[in-house]
C-alpha cells in the first residue's frame, strides 16, 4: 500500500484568495507531519486537497508504493483517513452501529474493531446514542474509525483538539503505534503534538 | 461487496427509522386522499374519472417529503466525507440511497394505494395494476428525487429548491402513470404507457447515479 506521499508545485485557492503557491512536501512511511499556520492559513484545505475533496489550481499530489506512482483515486479509496471537524456519526445511532458501519465500510474487520474498542475504552460508551456523547468521547470514538480500519495515511484536522490531557497522551500513543507499523500522519495542529513530529508551517500569522 | 453490503443496511435503517421514515408519505397520502373528497364532494361520477390522476399526483407529492434527508444530513454531519474515501465509487452510494428511498417511501406508498384508491372511487378491478404501475413509478421519483436532493445539497433551507427542481422532473411518470389506468378504464391497449413509464424509470437509474454523483463531488469541494 501507500508508503509514500508526494506533494509537489502544489497550489490551491478557495474562491478568491490563494491559500498556498507552489508548496512542496515529502512524507515517507513512518513519518509524522504536524501542519501549523495561522486561521485561514489552508491547513484543512491542504488536507482535503490530500484527500481529493478540493481539485488543485496546479501542482502534483502523487501516493507512492514501492517507488510506483498509484493511481490517486484508488490509493484514496484504499489508503488514507481524513479525520476532519465534522466526525460523521448519525446522532440517533448507537456508537457501536456507527463504528463497526464504519469499521466495515472502510475495511477493517473484527478483530482490528475490538482492539480500537480497547484502545480507546469505548466498551462502556457503545450502546449509547452518539448524540449522548461528549465531544471528547466523540472523537475518542472517531479515532477509533481509524486504528478499526488500517490505511496508512492518516490526515487529521485539529485531532486532539476536544480531548483531555490523558486522552491526549493516550491517542498520541496511539498515532506512535500508527507510525511504527509504517504509517505516514499529516496534521494540522494548533498545539503541538505529544510526540515528535516534523513541523511544516504554512504561514498566514498576521 | 461486504462494504456495499454494509452501506445497504445503513442506509436503509436510516431511510425507515429517522425523521419520520415511511410513516410520514403514507400518512401524507391517506390526508390527501381525505382532503379530496371534501373538497370537491363526495360524488363518485365526480370524482371516479379523476382518481387515478389525482392517485399520481399524490404519489409525486409524497415522495418528495423525505428527499431533503437523502444528502443534506450526511452533508452536514460529515458522513459524506468518509462514503467519498470508502471502496463504494459516489455513483453506488447514490444508488444505493435512491433503492433506499424506494423500499422505505415508494413501497409503502405503493401499498396504500389501494385504499386511496377506494375513497376516491376507482372501479376495484384497476387496483392491482394501480398498484403494480405505483411501484414502479416510485422507483423513478426515488432515482429523479435522489439526483434534485443532489443538485440541491449546500444551498440554505434545500428542501423548497429540492420540490421545484424535482416536480418538474416527476411529470412524465405521472402522465404515463395517469395514462396508463385512463386506457386500462377505456379498455384500450396499456402496453406503449407501460413501455413509456418503464423507459422513464429506466432513463433516471441511468443518469440520477452519474449526475447525483457529480453534484455531490461538487458539494464536498
Amino acid at each position: 500500500m501507500i508508503d509514500a506521499l508526494n506533494i509537489a508545485d502544489l497550489s490551491v485557492s478557495r474562491g478568491d484568495r490563494r491559500l498556498f503557491h507552489k508548496l512542496f512536501l515529502d512524507v515517507r512511511a513512518g513519518e509524522a507531519v504536524a501542519l501549523t499556520g495561522g486561521n485561514g492559513a489552508g491547513k484543512t484545505s491542504l488536507l482535503r486537497a490530500i484527500a481529493g475533496f478540493i481539485r488543485p489550481d496546479g501542482g502534483q499530489i502523487d501516493f507512492v508504493s514501492n517507488s510506483v506512482r498509484l493511481e490517486a483515486d484508488e490509493a484514496r479509496r484504499q489508503g488514507l483517513h481524513l479525520l476532519g471537524h465534522l466526525e460523521g456519526l448519525k446522532p440517533a445511532r448507537t456508537a457501536l452501529q456507527e463504528l463497526s458501519f464504519q469499521c466495515r465500510y472502510l475495511g477493517g474487520n473484527e478483530s482490528q474493531m475490538a482492539k480500537a474498542i480497547e484502545g480507546f475504552q469505548l466498551a462502556p460508551l457503545l450502546d449509547l446514542e452518539t448524540r449522548r456523547l461528549s465531544a471528547g468521547q466523540r472523537r475518542r470514538l472517531s479515532l477509533a474509525r481509524l486504528v478499526s480500519a488500517p490505511r496508512p495515511l492518516w490526515l487529521l484536522d485539529e485531532p486532539l483538539a476536544p480531548l483531555d490531557s490523558v486522552w491526549r497522551q493516550r491517542a498520541g500513543d496511539q498515532m506512535q503505534a500508527h507510525l511504527a507499523a509504517g504509517g505516514m500522519i499529516i496534521a494540522a495542529v494548533h498545539d503541538p503534538l505529544p510526540f515528535a513530529a516534523r513541523a511544516f508551517d504554512l504561514g498566514g500569522f498576521a | 461487496m461486504k462494504a456495499l453490503a454494509s452501506l445497504f443496511a445503513r442506509e436503509l435503517s436510516l431511510a425507515w427509522g429517522g425523521g419520520g421514515g415511511p410513516l410520514l408519505a403514507c400518512g401524507f397520502m391517506v390526508c390527501f386522499a381525505v382532503i379530496l373528497p371534501l373538497a370537491v364532494g363526495a360524488d363518485p361520477t365526480l370524482l371516479s374519472p379523476v382518481a387515478a390522476g389525482v392517485t399520481w399526483v399524490g404519489l409525486a407529492v409524497a415522495s418528495l417529503l423525505s428527499l431533503e434527508r437523502m444528502f443534506e444530513r450526511d452533508l452536514e454531519d460529515g458522513s459524506l466525507d468518509i462514503l467519498a474515501l470508502g471502496p463504494v465509487p459516489m455513483e453506488g452510494v447514490v444508488l444505493v440511497k435512491a433503492l433506499c428511498q424506494w423500499l422505505a417511501n415508494g413501497v409503502p406508498l405503493a401499498l396504500t394505494v389501494p385504499l386511496v384508491a377506494v375513497v376516491l372511487g376507482q372501479l376495484a378491478g384497476a387496483v392491482g395494476l394501480m398498484m403494480l404501475t405505483a411501484l414502479a413509478g416510485g422507483l423513478g421519483f426515488a432515482l429523479t428525487g435522489a439526483l434534485g436532493a443532489a443538485l440541491a445539497l449546500g444551498a440554505k433551507r434545500g428542501g423548497v429548491l429540492i420540490a421545484v427542481i424535482v416536480l418538474p422532473l416527476f411529470i412524465p411518470p405521472v402522465v404515463f402513470g395517469a395514462g396508463i389506468l385512463a386506457r386500462k378504464g377505456l379498455e384500450q391497449p396499456i402496453g406503449s404507457a407501460v413501455a413509456f413509464l418503464a423507459a422513464y424509470v429506466l432513463f433516471a437509474l441511468v443518469i440520477a447515479p452519474l449526475a447525483g454523483a457529480a453534484a455531490i463531488r461538487n458539494a464536498q469541494s
